[in-house]
């Protein structure tokens, strides 16, 4: 402020290539602690991994937003049938199969395991950050017996779905049956195959674990595929409640 | 079987457009250089940035569309499809509501224009303010627009739907909503017009562009408000009036955007410049010709002459339109035909134009630091770090009429 020099620039020196350019000053790795060339450190790769989830989300929140809509406005309009000049209505309220209960019950005790599977990881990768020296024993780091669970529990609940579906076909509901049975289908699919994104995100940590990758990728891997699982776990409770209170 | 590979691929492209999304959000709010807040930014990345999130919020719905559209061609629901014939013969759909898929579309779809032309709206602020070297007017108020507009154009989806006989009152929500964009629309003309005022303007040819995107803007987007009256719209919804308010605002002024921005960022690309003499002919025969094709389709339209026929050749009011038609299509020829400029000189230019400087049209934002054409990773691994805004031209006192977002301030100035 005080100084009479035009010519004083702060911090970084300028280094001059070209007349027409100008000079970029630039320096080495000052992006939120970016070291040298090579990957961030831990933190700033976890915030934008969740960064990144939180952003995908929204297109997937938005798919059900608009199914729901779609499910609200089917079920209201009764339409013409112009073979007999008359409204009907052609929604008849399925009868969801009690296993769908089962389900939820199986989907949120994997919910459970999933965010105990996330914080064991996230403890063991920032030990290791704190002191990289230190390699933590192979054998903890193998041992992921969290994960396993929640994949298992993954696992069941998709096959628990597609019995529901085999009940919901034998008593008579089929995809076309009625606009009513189509959604069921409809929603219980898209949620299935979402649901299958994870399962896989959580076969690829275990493959990390047993290559022993490094703990921090996996542990990046977890923690974000845990978020998510919670999302579907959430969103399924709300498609089955959306399913059996406005039938 | 045709229908449905169209389905699927707008449903892949839909999933490209999440992920590109994806791509830019995350990177505009968590890797940005050194120094460039927000509020630092280029308005191109700003409307790409509202772009991204617009497309975010937008492709999920289309995505569920194209769902609901395949199972009922393919699994026999009936979401869409009601009651009803094809050729003779009962399709087995019964109930399905034509109606919801209109409103999946356009909610979508009203979303989907902005998604067209924010960038180059974005892109266009940025080179009026470089080729008059004056900082932009307004840009903060550029800014808020963009979000403004990004905002609105959720609200505004059944302005395409006034024909579907929907209730009176919310045909008049759509209407004053659709309306309401006009106001940050303005705004942002106003802004690129105060920005040209009184600038020491340099008419290269990524300027001509963005000023010829400016002037398509302002003819195409006044028919907007006529349009979004129920009222007219009843009268000219079938007709050409629609297309040619829709093609220069959305289509011309949008492939505006591109030719300039192809223009302006082609050297840093390929390290040569365009050949400027063949950028000003294609420039005024696309000007032009795009006039004399949309400005006659206004009168057409409001002569009601319909769209969605081949032909009309029965009716005796269009026969009397007929040499508009023809006029359009000598236009529509010409037009097309100096698009082939374009191509050869886009290709040309890459082997055999004059070599480029780093910073060509003395710019100050970061693309221009680096090299021309840029090394591996654009920054050869280093990250540089950003001082100022990005429309610091004709600064009193500096050195140079213009100040790179890379220098660093000077303690003391004159
Ligand atoms: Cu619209």
């Amino acid at each position: 402020m005080a100084s009479f020099s035009t010519t004083t620039t702060l911090d970084e020196p300028q280094v001059s290539r070209g007349k027409a350019g100008g000079a970029p000053p630039t320096f080495d790795g000052g992006d939120g602690g970016r070291p040298g060339r090579g990957l961030p450190d831990y933190p700033t790769r976890l915030r934008r991994a969740r960064l990144g989830l939180l952003v995908a989300l929204t297109p997937v929140l938005m798919l059900f937003v608009s199914f729901t809509s779609a499910y609200v406005v089917r079920q209201g309009l009764p339409t013409l049938d112009p073979r007999t000049n008359q409204l009907v209505r052609d929604w008849i309220p399925v009868k969801l199969p009690t296993l769908l209960f089962v389900n939820t019950i199986v989907l949120l005790v994997s919910s459970i395991g999933m965010e105990l599977a996330r914080r064991q990881t996230k403890l063991a990768a920032v030990a290791a950050t704190v002191k990289p020296a230190t390699e933590a024993p192979i054998s903890a780091e193998g041992k992921t017996p969290w994960l396993a669970m929640t994949i298992a529990l993954g696992l069941l609940f998709l096959f628990g779905q597609w019995m529901a579906w085999k009940q919901l076909a034998a008593s008579g509901f089929y995809v076309a049956t009625t606009p009513s049975s189509s959604f069921v289908y409809l929603l219980t699919g898209a949620h299935a195959v979402h649901l299958m994104g994870g399962v896989l995100a959580l076969l690829v940590a275990g493959l990390f674990a047993l290559l022993h990758r490094s703990i921090t990728t996996r542990s990046i891997v977890v923690d974000v595929t845990g978020w998510y699982w919670h999302f579907m776990a959430g969103l399924w409770v709300y498609i089955f409640a959306l399913l059996e209170l406005a039938k | 079987m045709g229908a449905d590979l169209w389905i699927i691929s707008i449903a892949i492209f839909c999933l490209g457009a999440l992920m590109g999304a994806l791509n830019f959000i995350t990177t505009t709010l968590d890797m940005r250089a050194k120094g460039m807040t927000l509020m630092r930014m280029p308005l191109t990345c700003w409307a790409w940035f509202v772009t991204a999130i617009l497309g975010l919020l937008a492709f999920g719905v289309l995505l569920s569309a194209g769902i609901l559209l395949l199972m009922d061609r393919n699994l026999g629901t009936s979401f869409f499809v009601p009651l009803g014939t094809v050729n003779g013969v009962l399709t087995g759909h019964k109930g399905g509501s034509p109606l919801l898929w209109q409103h999946l579309f356009w909610f979508f779809g009203h979303p989907e224009v902005y998604i067209a032309i924010l960038p180059a709206m974005g892109l266009c602020s940025q080179l009026l303010s470089v080729f008059s070297r004056k900082p932009i007017f307004g840009y903060k108020a550029m800014v808020y627009a963009i979000l403004a507009i990004g905002f609105l154009g959720f609200m505004v989806w059944g302005h395409h739907m006034f024909m579907s006989g929907m209730s009176p009152y919310s045909a008049f929500a759509f209407s004053i909503m659709t309306m309401g964009i006009g106001v940050p629309s303005a705004i942002k003309t106003f802004n690129w017009l105060g920005t040209l005022w009184r600038g020491k303007i340099r008419f290269s040819s990524p300027m001509l562009f963005a000023i010829g995107f400016v002037s398509l803007f302002v003819v195409g987007g006044i028919s907007g408000p006529f349009l979004a009256q129920p009222v007219l719209d009843i009268y000219l919804h079938e007709t050409y009036f629609v297309i040619a308010h829709f093609h220069l605002i959305m289509g011309v002024a949008s492939i505006f955007g591109i030719f300039a921005a192809t223009y302006y960022w082609f050297p840093k690309m390929f390290g040569r410049m365009m050949n400027e003499p063949l950028a000003k002919t294609h420039f005024w025969l696309t000007f032009i010709g795009a006039y004399a094709i949309f400005m006659p389709m206004h009168y057409y339209g409001m002569a009601g002459g319909l769209r969605r026929y081949s032909q009309g050749t029965e009716v005796g009011w269009i026969n009397q339109l007929w040499p508009i038609q023809r006029f359009i299509s000598i236009a529509a020829f010409v037009t097309i035909a100096a698009q082939f400029i374009f191509v050869f000189n886009l290709f040309w230019s890459m082997k055999k134009g004059k070599k480029a400087v780093d910073n060509p049209w003395e710019a100050t934002t970061l693309e221009w630091t680096t090299a021309t054409p840029p090394p591996h990773d654009n920054f050869g691994g280093l990250t540089p770090v950003v001082y100022n805004g990005p429309y610091e031209y004709s600064v009193p006192g500096a050195p140079r009429d213009y100040v790179m977002q890379t220098d660093a301030p000077v303690t003391a100035r004159h």
